[in-house]
Order: C-alpha cells, then structure tokens, then sequence
C-alpha cells in the first residue's frame, strides 16, 4: 500500500486520555480485544467531542474482538442506503483476516458508538477506510503475538486463515482469535502507521460483494424509525403554517379535543394533536382551525434570479491565476452566458420519523438521520436535560443525500415526549417533508471566456451566486483565469440571507450547478471553434486523470467526432468530486411536440482510486446518474414567497422506471491510488450532459434547469 | 365501529374498528406489521403496497372494509417457512435495493404482476412498476431482479 494512503489521516495521540473516562467506558465495554483509532475525516476539535457520553475524548472509532470472536466495529457514521456498512466491513475484514460475515457494524447509536460528525460528503470510505484497515491490521498484530505466546512459536512462522492463526510448520498447532481474546481485556491506541496489506495480498477489498442488510430489507425486518414501537406510546401531528415566516394568528381546538383519544398540547409555538392511531392524530389535526398571518409573497420561482444576484454577498476567489485583461486581449471569440438551476427538493421516500421516549431523567430518540451526535446535542437543549442523559439511536434511515442532517422532527418528538409523559412519535407527511426540507438552493452563474483561433481556451472569468464553491474550480489548462463564489449553499430560513427557506446540501452540493454551467459553457466554445466537444476538451487538457476518463468514456461510447449540432443528439461532459474524476457521454431524444426529453443511453467512466467493492460502486454510479435526470429534467420547487406550492409527488416529480437509460460503467484501473468517494460525484454531469446532447440533437441550447418539456419547447420555438 | 375479518398472510383476523381506517394505518399499528411504508399517504409513491386478492393495491389508500373477506399479503407473509420467495432472493442477488424504505412496496408490486402475468415483458414490467417510486435509483436492478424471479418461477405454482 502507498504511502501516501495515509494523507490526511489524523494518527497523532491528542493527549492522554481522561483515566475515568476510559475506566469507565472499558467496564461497559466488557473484553476482548479493542483497539482505539481516530477518523481524519475532518479537523474535529476536542470541544466539539465532548457530546460523547462517558467516552474518552481521544478517539472517535474503535473495533474489538468479542470473547465469541465476532469483530465489531463502533463509530457514529450511519448506513443511508449507499453501502458504507458492507464496504467498511470489507476493509475491515480483510485486514483482520476474518470472514466478512463475522464483522459486525455498530452504527450511529450515540451510547454504543463514539462521537462522529456525521455521514456526508463522500468522506466515509475516503477518511474512514485508511484509519479502519490500520486499526485491523493493529489488532491481527497483538493476536499474532498472543498466538505466538500461546502456541510457543515465534510470530514469523504464524498464518491467518479465517480467524485461525496457525503454525506454518505444524498446522495442527492453531488458535482462533475467540480464543484469544477469551478472558481478557487488551486495549491498544493506533499511533502510528501499522503495515497493511498490498493490493496483491487483498482477499476481500477489490471484490464486489451484494449488500450485507439485504435480507432484513426484502423481508420487512428491517426498522426504520416509523416502525419503533414502546408501550403507551402516541402519535402526533403538528400544526404547521401555510407559508414560511407566517405567523399564528388565531387558532380554535375545540372540535379535535371532542375527538375520543385525541390529546392537545399547546406549548409556545408548538401545537400538535396526539393520538395512539396516527392516522385519528390526522383527523384530528384537519379539525383545527388556525389563522394565520401570512407575509407578502415578494420573490417566486420566476423572480428569484435576479433576487439572488442582487443580495448576493461579496464574492471568495475559489482559485485564480494569469491577468484576466491580459487573457482578453488574446482572444478571439469571446463567450458570455449565465446558467440558472431552481431550488430541488430530497424527496427522500422517508419522510424525517423521530419516536422519543423519557424515562426519569433519561431520553432515548430513534431519529431518521444523517448526524446522531447533532440531535443529541438539539434535544439535550430542548429538553434542558445534561448531554449525557440523551441517547439517540438511529435505526435504518429511509435516505439521506443531505437531507437529514437537520432533525427538527427529533426535537419535536423530545417535546412532545417531556409534555405528554408517554412516548412520542413524529413522522412528517409528504406536504410537510416537502415545507421543511431543506432544499438544493437555486443559484445562478455567469461565465465570460475566451478562446484564441488555435482553439485554446486563453482566460475564464467565473462567477457563481448561492451554489457554493465545490465543483466551482475549473480544470482546463487556462493561463488566464478566476473563479469567484459568493454565497454557499447552506442557511436561508429563519437564518436570515435572500433564500425564503431553508437550503442546504443534496447529493454534491454545488457540483451539479457548477458543472452544469461550466460543461455546458465549454461546449459552446467548441461550437464556436468549430471543433468536436470531446476533441475540444481534449485540446484544453493537461490532468491525466481527466483526460484518462474522457478517453475511457469516448472510447466505450463509440464517439464519433462531429460539429454540432450533429442531429444525433449525443453529449458529453466531465466533472470532479470527491477526489474521484468522471466523464459522461449521453445520448438523448426529444419528443418535438411534447418537448419530452428522454436519455437513452449514458456511459460513465470514472475514476476513484482504489475501488473497494466493485459492485457497490457501480450500483452508486447507476444511482447518481438515474436520479440525476431528476434535477436534470424535472425537479424544481415552485414557490410564492414562503409558501411552497408543491406538496407531493403529483407535481414534483422525480425520476421512474420508465426513464431509465442504458447505463454503462466504467472504472480506470488505479488500485494503487488511494480510495475516492463514491456515492456522489457521478451525479455532477447529468445537468451539462443532457444539455449538450439537446444541442447536438436540435441545436437548442437550455441555460436553466431543470430542462422541462416547457422549456424544451421554448427553446424550440425561440430557435424558429 | 364495524366488526371486519379476512386473511391477513394466510391466517384469519379479525378487528373490531372505523371500517373507514386505511389498511396502511391498520396493519401498521393495530397489527404491528411495519413492513408496508407511509410514503405520501396519496397512492402517489406505492411505498405502502400490499396484495390483495392477488393484486397489487395502495394500503394507504384503501379502507380496511375494501379487504373484508379477501387474503391480503405483505412483505412479512412473502417467505414461507424461512425461505425466501424468488422475488425477495432476486432482490437481494441483484443488489435491487439500497435505502431499502421502497422494497417491500416494490417487491409486492412486482409480486401482484407476477401473479396475474408470469411472463412479462420488460415494458410490462415498467409500465406495471411505473407508479413505485425509489429515491436512491436503484431502478435497473429492480427491473433486472424481476426478470430475473420471473424465470425462476417459470412454472412454478405460487
């Protein structure tokens, strides 16, 4: 394994731990074998640690070898759908040398696990994997010398099998690591970089492998947060305004507290109906009448543009190099555009769920999220209880993609809980899911190149408002060059700032507006210098990386250099995230009289490093890119002022079977890299590959997404 | 109140509530099957699918006095005896799933096609399928799954 695996990985010792800490923590722990490793996967202060109830502050994962000779891994990450708990399992157990059914992952359940951050950004394999594998291979270390102690051999002449540590010479002289780990308990710190194995010696890593929560998932066994139940336990529904920032007026509960059953609380702002049948707590709800004071409505899904780059604040230079002015003056065609994407809802099928439970002085939360540790810390303060009396489990979560990093729904539930005096859950419906998402912002960029008749791309003056700066960065060879972000994508809400509501990240944020604008910019300058856009980029390029997966995906394609529009309705486009670089060519028809847009094919290459299961990677791929022609050519919140306008799936529509392409994969062989993210960054090009693949098809250029038959037409008729 | 009874994964019930109730909130809370999901609550996304008189239905959508008399499957009735029935296994083979929040309306929706056309085509497949929604995209292994059950069923008697 390179060296340079370990960039970024954090294993210096962060002090000595607290002794009473640690005490009490290994006592709960029972034995075994457990070693204590930290995730790198973000500068975490020891301030920001100290939610963690109990746990010394020095370490943020740990795995032990159980006295049955399970090995369970710890950690506050959490499995949302993208496989982390089959992939992390995978490193793990390869290094430890064990069957990848004898790991187990503890996952997001704020008593069992240290504290973490929270699962987002493509960072679980990247900043996990490299600190898991070393623990593992720290771990298989003092197994081999208890072994050797035990068998009465030196450690060089031990093999692992399947947690069975023999004799080379002798193999009937043999221990299991059960065994070894029975009766005893050894902890070990990883400071420093233990050997891991080489790609040669992988057994488990590089291998695909089916999702290890399958079963439970096709049998109905699997708990999401909807499906807890607790004796004497309520259901309750929430009075909610019609609009953002609308304020309660009047409000009349008489006919629900008729309702047999039925409880009213009242707390502040906070009015909910609760029930033992939630679909009774529903009636109920519709019962109540409620007037509100609803602000002026002063921005729309139309007026929001302008809106934004008029409040937008002062701007941060991502990246910048050469003179622009310079850059200009060698220019021959010079390019101005601006780009646009609407606000895009998560649209998780699970709508937020939360079920709370207070016993005494304690509160247990089962929460549908992204980040345990941050409810604990938003209901410890709701509640006024100690940290250390909250715990938060997090059962199957329903979907993720950012979206269920905010968890108002727990706090909720935590409330109604300490009011009521019985367990309480909370589960949104749709319109509610859809009120208070927090949604991909709608943002605009403006974009002003140049190109010299060599067809080389001399100066590129990027601006982008609300995206935010990831993906922002350009990667051609330009000599001229500026990339400007003002605004990013999260806040809004009540927060302040020009975004009626809340925003907030979704699956690659920023990427997919940024790459959107620029791929789509870059094809219009190989419109005007006349060149083929694969050829055109190819010209413009110097990143290996980059240019490797372009040609992978030309070349799997088929493409066949031409000017466009070439009627054949084919596109491509390239983007970076994650670490991990892609290319996607697409090919797309269009219904003419409809304005129906439909992908019929797309090939993705991709390249990530080191590919830890080929199978689950692949199976983010193919999900990126199909809901990927949702933002692409549908998804789009429509609002008047506060108040949202679509309230389910009937006129926010994501994507169906029906629209699925042809998908092709591709991964550039770099099992000597270290691994990349993989669950986001294939979803970055889908806006600009459509688009460009509409223009080579009709030449019809669409600046803003999603790219809707409405807008399909438009461009059609603005074309005649 | 009504008194209402019918088979509920091979064995006989029988509940004394509001006929009016949706079979979603009745399974889900009466009977403790959580398997079936609230999705929208609409009939919009088929989360919440269940088989009923070997069909595929909306349990969000359908009044518990609809299934009076009738045999209602859900996901927790599918397996028989610890097996899994081919459906669930093509699932789980073909990696048809992530989040996993959709599978059980999924599955039973693919169940009811198959019970009524044991040999679909893929555009019968897709046209039956269309209405499931699944957020984390994992339509071309569901599809693939379902091709895949249905040669393994070929003529078997389910």
């Amino acid at each position: 394994m390179n060296e340079h695996e370990y960039e970024n990985v954090d294993f210096h010792d962060t002090g000595a731990p607290d002794p009473l800490g640690r005490r009490e923590f290994l006592k709960r722990l029972g034995g075994g074998i457990i070693v204590f490793f930290t995730i790198g996967d973000a500068s975490v202060s020891l301030a920001q640690r100290r939610g963690g109830r109990g746990y010394p502050e020095d370490f943020n994962a740990y795995l032990r070898i159980g006295e049955d000779g399970r090995v369970s891994c710890f950690t506050g990450k959490v499995e949302l759908g993208q496989g982390p708990s089959t992939s992390l399992a995978q490193m793990l157990a390869d290094e430890l040398d064990v069957s990848l059914e004898s790991v187990d992952m503890v996952l997001g359940d704020t008593d069992r696990c240290p504290w973490d951050m929270g699962t987002f950004g493509s960072m679980t394999i990247r900043f996990f994997g490299p600190p898991l594998r070393a623990a593992g291979a720290e771990a298989r270390g003092v197994l081999l010398e208890l072994a050797a102690e035990s068998l009465k051999v030196p450690v060089e002449r031990l093999t692992v099998k399947n947690g069975v540590i023999f004799d080379k010479e002798q193999k009937k002289n043999k221990v299991t690591y059960a065994q070894l780990a029975k009766g005893k308990t050894i902890e070990r710190r990883l400071k420093q970089k233990p050997e891991l194995k080489r790609v040669s010696e992988f057994n488990i890593i590089g291998k695909p492998y089916t999702r290890t929560d399958a079963v439970p998932k096709v049998t109905g066994k699997a708990l999401y947060a909807g499906d807890i139940r607790e004796d004497g336990m309520l259901y309750a529904r929430i009075l909610r305004p019609p609009a953002h920032r609308a304020k309660l007026n009047r409000v009349d509960t008489s006919e629900a507290e008729k309702i047999e059953g039925v409880q009213v609380v009242r707390d502040g702002e906070l009015i909910a109906v609760l029930h033992k049948s939630p679909d009774v707590a529903t009636k109920a709800l519709e019962t109540i009448k409620a007037q509100f004071d609803v602000p002026e409505a002063k921005v729309d899904d139309k007026s929001i543009f302008d809106h934004l780059v008029k409040n937008a604040p002062p701007g941060n230079v991502v990246r910048s190099g050469g003179d622009l002015g310079t850059g200009e003056k060698l220019a021959k065609t010079v390019v101005e555009e601006s780009y646009r994407n609407s606000y895009v809802a998560h649209a998780l099928m699970e709508t937020h769920t939360a079920l709370a439970k207070i016993e005494g002085d304690k509160a247990t939360v089962w929460a549908s999220t992204q980040a345990p540790f941050t409810v604990k810390g938003q209901v410890a303060g709701a509640l006024d209880f100690p940290q250390e009396k909250v715990r938060v489990i997090t059962p199957f979560v329903g979907g993720g993609f950012g979206g269920k990093v905010a968890a108002q729904q727990a706090v909720e539930a935590a409330r109604l809980a300490k009011l009521t005096g019985k367990p309480v859950q909370v589960a949104w419906s749709r319109e509610e899911e859809f009120f208070y998402d927090s949604f991909r912002p709608a943002a605009v960029v403006k974009i002003k190149s140049g190109i010299a008749a060599s067809g080389e791309i001399v100066f590129w003056d990027y601006m982008v408002y609300f995206a935010g700066s990831r993906g922002a960065e350009q990667f051609y060879k330009i000599p001229h060059h500026r990339t400007v972000a003002s605004g990013e994508w999260g806040g809004g809400g009540g927060g302040g700032g020009p975004h009626p509501f809340a925003v907030g990240p979704w699956r690659a944020p920023g990427n997919n507006t940024n790459t959107f604008a620029r791929e789509s910019h870059v094809d219009i300058m190989a419109l005007k210098a006349g060149m083929d856009p694969v050829e055109f980029r190819l010209k413009n390029l110097s990143d290996a990386r980059m240019i490797g997966v372009l040609k992978a995906a030309a070349e799997k394609f088929g493409w066949k250099p031409a000017k466009a529009p070439s009627g054949r309705g084919v596109g491509v486009a390239c983007g970076i995230d994650s670490g991990t670089y892609v290319a996607h060519i697409a090919e797309v028809a269009v219904d003419d009289r409809t304005g129906r847009v439909q992908v019929k094919r797309v090939v993705c290459a991709q390249d990530m490093g080191l590919v830890i299961n080929p199978e689950g990677a692949q199976i983010q791929v193919e999900g990126c890119i199909t809901m990927g022609l949702g933002y692409a050519l549908t998804e789009e919140i429509h609002f008047k002022g506060g108040e949202i306008v679509d309230k389910d799936f009937g006129t926010y529509v994501i994507p169906r079977f029906s629209w699925v392409p042809k998908i092709e994969t591709v991964f550039i062989k770099a099992d000597d890299a270290p691994a990349q993210g993989g669950g986001e960054p294939a979803i970055v090009c889908m806006g600009a590959v459509i688009a460009n693949a509409i223009y080579d098809l009709m030449g019809v250029r669409l600046y803003q997404l999603p790219m809707t038959p409405e807008r399909v037409k438009e461009g059609l008729a603005r074309k005649a | 109140m009504e008194n209402i009874s019918f088979t509920l994964n091979g064995k006989s019930i029988r509940l004394t509530t509001n006929g009016e109730r949706m079979l979603l909130w009745v399974l889900r809370t009466d009977l403790g099957l959580t398997g079936a999901k609230f999705g929208c609550g609409l009939g919009l996304c088929g989360a919440c699918t269940v088989v009923v008189d070997k069909k595929a239905v909306r349990s969000c959508a359908t009044p518990v006095k609809d299934v009076a008399g009738k045999e209602v499957v859900t996901i927790e009735g599918l397996a028989r005896n610890g097996k899994l029935h081919p459906l669930q296994e093509a699932f789980v083979k073909h990696d048809a799933l992530q989040c996993g929040f959709c599978t059980p309306g999924m599955i039973l929706n693919a169940y009811g096609l198959l019970l009524n056309n044991p040999q679909p085509t893929r555009e019968e497949i897709i046209q039956h399928m269309d209405g499931n929604l699944c957020r984390c995209a994992a339509h071309a292994r569901i599809l693939q799954a379902i091709e895949a059950a249905a040669k393994e069923m070929k003529g078997v008697k389910q």
